[in-house]
């Protein structure tokens, strides 16, 4: 079942009275989520992320297409309705967007306040949620006393108050450290296996994805250019996603050689194929970059290889042990994003 | 003059420029924060976008700013007879003062909601919250300091303005010391007036200090 169900999303800013400076931010994108799973969308700068979220609890409002969310069509909504809709979905920030008038147990009930849980109940309930997020002992503090990633445990926190099935994160992680980082991203995973939260985020840093994804599109002046289960998405041949996720720092030709880009996933990537090729056909396999990452979505390697030029029974042999073999590609914009997360 | 006559008109001076600046702060401090809040959501893109109306209200806080006190003073004379029913005296300097003040006031009261980060109004707009919370939880609970220390340049500004209000009668330290040391060269009365005021605006601007570092958590 799907959570989230988008369809021939577009959404232009126009500069006041201007035609001529219209940019085209999201530009027809259909992405659907299924319950429970943990979605990516990755791009770079200006490539309509923040745009497509915004669109999913209607902060923009698209020009075209449809937003649902549990089933409802929330451009459909009035106001009243709208606002209804938006307690089962839950938002966090990139730079928090905390109260910085209001302690961190104020700061989760204010989202309990706005969804209009009776005062009585709110105080064990934001002791609750603190907890659920490990920030017991913060309560009393003011956000400018807390760091990053304690900041970013109480917009988490706060985002669950009302029990939200969904939540949305705008580069939640962009603005922390590589080891904080680590820290959230567990939490949301955890959250994710534990509520059985749907999860819609965004980011440029292929380390999110590896980390916490199951599936993931990849997203370029406005459109998806690739989606779908990670799995799938390494299935295919030539995919960004898996250039990304496996920078191969090497050159793509050699002298008398063949030199392909090999992905393999699942069981695959832990079998001894190389080997075993190298042994069957009896010649010298050149691994010139390459390596196997255990994913949230599965385990997976990518390899540049160089084989003697001129027999393809060895490559053969190794599509046929579930290997996909594609061209060497020189890096995409993403793949050197990958290589610098 | 002996030193009893001094401070007994000081302390009738000290009494007026009180009870004028107090009356008109409270007044200016609904007033502009109303016109402050009004100026922010109809603006262009504001949560409640209506420009003509955003216009005409900006137009009528520029004329009203752009005229000098004492003209302001003067062309409310009637608006004045017509709300307190004199137009001398203290009450009566009142009116005009805060008229004064108002659109002082409220564009302060702008830029302080202004400075409310938008990423916070819209996690408060994506928890579902409506526009009274967004308002009274949101933007003027966060811009809280900066509407007090607004709001005590603004006192501090009645207290400049309110000297001017002898014209109509009203009295106050100002009024004295434009009266005895502008007009009669009566040096004594002048420096004492002065050194009132003086203690009178540091008291008002450490109050409002401390009141905003309380409030302060940024
Ligand atoms: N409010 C706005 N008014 C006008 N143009 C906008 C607005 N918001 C975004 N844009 C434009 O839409 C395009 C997509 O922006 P968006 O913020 O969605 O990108 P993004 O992928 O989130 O980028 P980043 O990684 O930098 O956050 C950009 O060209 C941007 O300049
Ligand atoms: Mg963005």
């Amino acid at each position: 079942m799907y959570v989230i169900e988008i369809a021939g999303l577009r959404k232009t800013y126009r500069a006041k009275g201007r035609r001529d400076r219209a940019v085209v931010a999201v530009d027809g994108v259909d992405l659907s989520v299924a319950e429970g799973d943990v979605f990516g969308v990755l791009g770079q700068s200006g490539a309509g992320k923040s745009t497509l979220l915004r669109c999913v609890n209607m902060l923009e409002r698209p020009d075209e297409g449809t937003v649902k969310v549990g089933g409802v069509d929330l451009t459909a909504l009035d106001r009243r309705g709208l606002r209804e809709a938006r307690h089962g979905i839950g938002m966090i920030h990139q730079h928090f967007a905390l109260l910085s008038s209001r302690t961190v147990a104020g700061n989760v009930a204010f989202a309990l306040e706005v969804t209009g849980v009776p005062r009585n109940e709110r105080r064990e309930r934001v002791a609750e949620l603190l907890e659920l997020v490990g920030l017991g002992g913060r309560a009393d503090a003011y956000p400018s006393q807390l760091s990053g990633g304690q900041k970013q445990r109480v917009g988490i926190a706060r985002a669950l108050a009302a029990r939200p099935k969904v939540l949305l994160s705008d580069e939640a992680t962009s603005a922390l450290d590589p080891e904080t980082t680590d820290s959230i991203l567990r939490l949301l995973l955890d959250l994710n296996q534990r509520l059985n939260l749907t999860i819609l985020l965004i980011t440029h840093e292929m380390n999110v994805v590896k980390r916490i994804c199951r599936s993931a599109a990849v997203m370029r002046d406005g459109r998806f250019v690739e989606s779908g289960a990670i799995t799938d998405l390494l299935d295919r041949p030539d995919s960004e996603l898996a250039r990304g996720l496996f920078p191969l720092d090497a050159p793509t030709s050699l002298d008398g050689h063949t030199v392909v880009d090999v992905t393999v996933s699942g069981d695959g990537a832990d079998a001894p194929l190389l080997a075993e090729v190298a042994r069957r056909f009896d010649i010298d396999v050149r691994i010139m970059a390459g390596s196997v990452e255990q994913l949230a979505a599965t385990r997976a390697g990518r390899f540049r290889l160089a084989v003697p030029a001129g027999d393809d029974a060895p490559l053969n042999y190794l599509s046929e042990r579930g290997a996909r073999i594609g061209r060497p590609t020189a890096p995409s914009p993403i793949e050197i994003q990958g290589a610098a997360s | 003059m002996t030193w009893s006559e001094l401070s007994e008109l000081l302390a009738v001076g000290l009494q007026e420029t009180a009870w004028m600046v107090f009356v008109s702060t409270v007044l200016t401090a609904v007033g502009g924060l109303l016109l402050g809040i009004l100026l922010v959501l109809t603006a262009p893109g504001g949560m409640l976008a209506a420009p003509a109306v955003s216009s005409v209200l900006g137009f009528i806080v520029n004329v009203t700013r752009s005229l000098p006190f004492i003209i302001l003073l003067v062309a409310v004379i009637p608006f004045t007879r017509a709300v307190v029913g004199t137009t001398i005296g203290t009450d009566a300097a009142i009116v005009p003062l805060t008229i004064g003040a108002i659109p002082f006031f409220a564009r302060i009261v702008e830029a302080a909601l202004r400075e409310v980060p938008p990423d916070v109004v819209a996690a408060a707009t994506a928890m579902g919250a409506t526009r009274r919370q967004i308002v009274g939880k949101v933007l003027l609970r966060e811009a809280r300091p900066g509407l007090v220390a607004g709001l005590t340049i603004t006192v501090i500004a009645l207290v400049g303005y309110s000297a001017m209000a002898g014209v109509v009668g009203g009295g106050g330290l100002g009024d004295l010391a434009i009266r005895y040391g502008y007009q009669r060269f009566d040096t004594q009365v002048m420096i004492a007036t002065v050194i009132a005021l003086i203690v009178f605006v540091q008291l008002v601007q450490t109050a409002g200090d401390i009141l905003v570092r309380r409030l302060s958590h940024r």
